[in-house]
């Protein structure tokens, strides 16, 4: 084969304009995140075992199981955080997972939501917002970066998403806990993602707040592709169009909620705790 | 400007440095001896001291109270900064030393030196020496940092590899075939710019300049706290993941900070140096770095004015007590410390903050 740079019918990598992080991905062949035979171990303690994951362009896709079942080690891994021992992680067809840091990840167009809500506790509302937008990170950029129309119209458009335009220059920090989620959430949004990974989104959300996130998932799944962990069963089912069952670091059953909801493997998981 | 009249605190500083640069020049220049309104040439320079502490200060709050990353090892670019300063003083001083010699400051005459090391090139001409001001301390912090952050050394671990940092600097220039002069440094300068150091006006000289670097650093400060860089900065001390997952490289931004703050540092150094008319070793004592830390607690890390106001008063009352019980400041600092620690997280401004019941 000949070497990229002798081809003559290509101009050479570094003389081409950069393209956009987001230019490489490319789903047209199917999944927008192929997970195969990942593993992860702690001190000899398999976390994931070899698991297969695949998300569709589009989908909304709930994943639950016990306590320790390696959701959150999942996560970790897709983002950047954790590297697995073994396995390949692919973002579309071409980005490959494994290669990048948190950052580079982020930019390729994957945002995460942390199961412990985790937003800037001294900034305001819409700093928060302003922070996450999509858009150059590099250290000069930001020093010279102004807030303008056209910012301040996305900020505005989350705000109303997450229903916090009341509280738009509140310190982050004194939010109730729903309300951090929800900031977080419209964080990622800001971020224009492909992929959102969210962690227990509505724990510690009161009833009414959890109707709100279940109707607002709803809303992003199509434009974006969803990932949703969560403990709560009757969110799940509320929101749930295929869902998959992690256990001891493998998926133990895949399918809509009432197949899995009868499946005997996920009933003795759950009633062995 | 908005930020600016957004910001009490720092107009009140800056409106008393105004006040105090009018007057103090007035009071030592104009007003004869005899009165009691004049203020002695010590004073003032006592006075353009504290500012160099407290342009230091700013330095050290902007990575530690915003950025997160306490540094014990700051009055090492401190110090670089009083070196490249000092070894300009020191060639300025000629033929005038004990040996005479034309070239070669008196302690290499001393080590039987022939002739100049070629660290010492360039130093004669007072641009080259301002250029190294800023960068020796400046590339130091670079290298360092980007060592440090890029394998993600983080809280006391970095705070003890700073502290070593210039404790290994100490060590280093204690030694007389480092070229500095060992353990006394650098001294008896004569001139700066031809201006005669010992001279009233140019003691007062110096203080403006000092003023001037605080006003500047202030609203340097200022700028990058108050741009989009800041917030970021704020975002990485409060949530570093959550940052690195928003897309921000976390290490260069903290590299960054770091560096500015070590320029910073340097240049607060070089204005001192004339101004006490000696650097030696001393300097890179990690003491002086931790007395820096407590500067800045005391004041209040995470707003500017007060680290430099904490930086004066403390300073204000280190002088006043070591002239009455030398021997119980390090008591009364570390008193002070614990206190402000435990009853004032942040510090006067804090206090000041609360009272005040705006942010
Ligand atoms: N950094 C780590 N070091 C050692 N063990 C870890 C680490 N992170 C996770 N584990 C272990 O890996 C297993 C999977 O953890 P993980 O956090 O992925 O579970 P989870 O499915 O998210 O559980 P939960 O529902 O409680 O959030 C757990 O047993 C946990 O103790
Ligand atoms: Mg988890």
């Amino acid at each position: 084969m000949t070497p990229s740079f002798m081809r003559r019918d290509r101009v050479f990598d570094f003389l081409a304009p950069p393209l956009p992080p987001d230019a490489l991905l490319d789903t047209s062949h199917g999944p927008i995140l192929y997970l195969e035979d990942i593993s992860v171990s702690f001190d000899g303690f398999k976390a994931l075992d070899a698991l297969n994951l695949y998300i569709d362009d589009g989908e909304l896709r709930c994943i639950i199981g016990p306590n320790g079942a390696g959701k959150t080690t999942m996560m970790d891994v897709i983002t950047g955080r954790t590297r697995p021992d073994a396995g390949s992680a692919w973002f579309g067809s071409r980005i490959d997972l494994l290669r990048l840091d948190e950052p580079a990840i982020a930019k390729a167009g994957i945002g995460r939501k942390f199961q412990k809500p985790t937003v800037f506790e001294n900034l305001n509302v819409v700093e928060n917002l302003e922070l996450a937008t999509h858009g150059d990170k590099a250290v000069w950029r930001t020093l010279v970066a102004r807030m303008d129309a056209a910012l301040r119209d996305a900020i505005e458009g989350v705000l109303a998403t997450i229903g916090l335009e009341a509280d738009a220059y509140r310190e982050a920090g004194a939010l109730s806990h729903g309300q951090k989620q929800w900031l977080e959430i419209g964080m990622l949004l800001m971020q224009r993602p492909r992929l959102l990974l969210l962690d227990e989104p509505v724990a510690g959300m009161t009833h009414e707040e959890i109707e709100r996130t279940a109707e607002l998932l709803q809303r992003l799944a199509g434009e974006h592709s969803v990932v949703v962990v969560e403990h709560d069963m009757e969110f799940v089912r509320s929101i749930a169009r295929k869902v998959t069952v992690l256990h001891e670091g493998c998926v133990l059953v895949e399918g809509d909620m009432a197949t899995v909801q009868a499946d005997p493997r996920v009933i003795e998981v759950y009633l062995g705790e | 400007m908005r930020w600016l009249m957004a910001d009490k605190g720092g107009l009140v500083m800056l409106a008393v440095l105004a006040v105090v640069v009018i007057v103090v020049p007035l009071a030592n220049l104009v007003i004869p001896p005899d009165s009691a309104l004049h203020v002695s040439t010590y004073t003032v320079t006592l006075l353009g001291k504290y500012l160099c502490y407290a342009v230091l200060a700013l330095a050290l709050d902007l990575v530690w109270g915003y950025c997160g990353v306490l540094s014990l090892g700051h009055g090492a670019f401190f110090a670089l900064g009083g070196y490249a300063m000092g070894m300009y003083l020191m060639r300025q001083i000629g033929e005038r030393g004990v040996y005479g010699h034309p070239v070669l400051p008196d302690f290499m005459v001393f080590l039987d030196w022939q002739a100049l090391p070629w660290y010492w090139y360039g130093f004669d001409m007072f641009w080259f020496a301002v250029l190294m001001v800023a960068l020796v301390p400046g590339l130091l912090a670079f290298v360092f940092g980007w060592l440090a952050f890029r394998s993600r050394v983080t809280g006391v671990y970095l705070s003890i590899i700073t502290q070593a940092l210039t404790y290994a600097l100490m060590l280093a220039f204690f030694r007389n075939e480092m070229g500095f002069g060992g353990n006394n440094g650098l001294t008896d300068f004569k001139d700066l710019l031809g201006f005669d150091l010992q001279a009233d006006a140019t003691r007062v000289a110096l203080f403006l300049s000092s003023a001037l670097l605080l006003a500047l650093a202030y609203l340097a400060c200022r700028a990058v706290v108050g741009s989009r860089l800041g917030r970021v900065v704020v975002a990485v001390r409060d949530a570093e993941n959550r940052a690195r997952f928003l897309g921000y490289r976390v290490e260069y931004f903290k590299l960054w900070v770091f560096t500015f703050s070590a320029v910073l540092a340097g240049l607060a150094g070089a204005l001192y140096v004339p101004q006490v008319g000696i650097i030696n070793p001393g300097e890179f004592q990690p003491l002086n770095s931790i007395e820096l830390v407590i500067w800045v607690a005391v004041g209040g890390r995470g707003t500017l004015w007060g680290a430099a106001a904490g930086a004066v008063l403390v300073n204000y009352a280190k002088t006043s007590f070591t002239a009455v019980l030398p021997e119980v400041w390090l008591f009364a600092l570390g008193a002070l410390f614990v206190l402000s620690t435990l009853l004032l997280p942040r510090g006067l401004a804090g206090l000041l903050r609360r009272r005040g019941g705006a942010s």
